[in-house]
C-alpha cells in the first residue's frame, strides 16, 4: 500500500516535468531505460534465486498446490481477453498482457512501455495498482461468496506481500502458505509472460 | 535475468549482498516509473486518451479478478472444499 503510493508519486512527478517540458533534451535524445531495465532484471534475477521457500512449501504440502496460481493465470488472461471485446479500441492480447501484470503493477509497466508504447504502459501500471487495492478492499466480499481462495486468486502476485495480512485475516492463517506460494510463482512468472504475450 | 537467478542462488547465504540488491531492485523501479511519467507527461497521444486509459485500466482489472476469482472457486470446489469441513 505504501510502496503503491510511492510509485504514484514518482510517476506523478516525471508525469508533471514532462507536461511542463521542463526535461534536458539529454533525457529525451539518450534512451537509457533498456539498460537500466537490464540492470533491473538481474537485480530481481537475484531476488528470485536467492529465495527457495517456494520450492520448500511445496514439498510440505501437496502438489495440488500448483492449481492456485494455474487457475490465477488462466482466470486473469481469459478474463482480460474477454473485457477486451466490449472496447473497440482495445486488441485481446494487449488485454491479456495487462491482466499478466497479476498485479505486479511496477515491473509490468515497464515491460509493456518498452514493448508496446506508453499509453498500453499506463494502462498497465494503473490496471495493476487497481488489482492491489481492489483485493485489499474486496477480500472479505470475495472470500465470503467464492470461498477461502477468492482473496489469493484476486491477489495475483501480491498474495505473497502486501494484500497478504488482509488475505490471512479473512481466510486462516493455514491459507496464508499457499497465498504465499501463489503470490511466489505469479512473480515470477510476470517477466517472462508480459513479454511472450505481446511478442 | 537468468544470470541474476544463478547468482542470487549462490550468494543466498550472504544476507548483506541480498539486502543491497534489494535496495537497488527498488531504486531501479522508482527510477524507470519516473521516466515512465516523463514519458506520459511529453506525450500528447496519451495525455489526450487519459480517460480511455483509465476505462480500459478499470475493465481490465475487473476482468482478471473475476476471471481468477471465477477459477478459484472451482478448484477450491473440486480440490480444496474438504479442508474447509473439518
Amino acid at each position: 500500500m505504501k510502496s503503491s503510493l510511492i510509485i504514484l508519486m514518482f510517476f506523478a512527478i516525471g508525469l508533471v516535468l514532462g507536461l511542463s517540458r521542463f526535461v534536458p533534451s539529454f533525457f529525451i535524445e539518450n534512451d537509457l531505460t533498456m539498460y537500466i531495465l537490464y540492470a533491473l532484471m538481474f537485480f530481481v534475477g537475484i531476488g528470485i534465486g536467492s529465495d527457495t521457500k517456494a520450492f520448500k512449501v511445496i514439498k510440505e504440502t501437496k502438489i495440488k498446490i500448483i492449481l492456485v496460481p494455474i487457475c490465477v493465470i488462466v482466470g486473469s488472461l481469459l478474463g482480460a481477453g474477454a473485457v477486451s471485446f466490449l472496447f473497440s479500441e482495445m486488441n485481446p492480447r494487449e488485454a491479456m498482457a495487462v491482466g499478466a501484470g497479476f498485479g505486479y503493477y511496477s515491473l509490468s509497466s515497464i515491460f509493456i512501455t518498452k514493448i508496446s508504447g506508453e499509453f498500453l504502459g499506463t494502462v498497465a501500471l494503473l490496471s495493476n495498482i487497481m488489482r492491489e487495492l481492489i483485493t485489499l478492499v474486496a477480500t472479505p466480499i470475495l472470500v465470503k461468496y467464492f470461498g477461502s481462495l477468492a482473496g489469493i486468486a484476486s491477489g495475483g502476485a501480491t498474495s505473497m506481500d502486501s494484500t497478504l495480512p488482509i488475505i490471512t485475516e479473512y481466510t486462516g492463517k493455514e491459507w496464508g502458505i499457499i497465498s504465499i506460494f501463489s503470490g511466489i510463482v505469479l512473480t515470477i512468472i510476470v517477466p517472462f509472460l508480459v513479454p511472450f504475450i505481446l511478442s | 535475468m537468468i544470470v541474476g537467478m544463478i547468482c542470487g542462488y549462490l550468494l543466498k547465504e550472504k544476507k548483506k549482498i541480498l539486502q543491497i540488491s534489494e535496495k537497488m531492485t527498488t531504486a531501479i523501479i522508482f527510477i524507470l516509473l519516473f521516466m515512465l511519467g516523463i514519458g506520459v507527461g511529453l506525450n500528447k497521444k496519451v495525455i489526450s486518451s487519459i480517460d480511455t486509459i483509465g476505462w480500459q485500466a478499470t475493465a481490465i482489472t475487473l476482468g482478471s479478478i473475476l476471471g481468477s476469482v471465477i477459477f478459484a472457486f472451482i478448484t477450491f470446489k473440486l480440490f480444496f472444499a474438504s479442508k474447509n469441513e473439518k
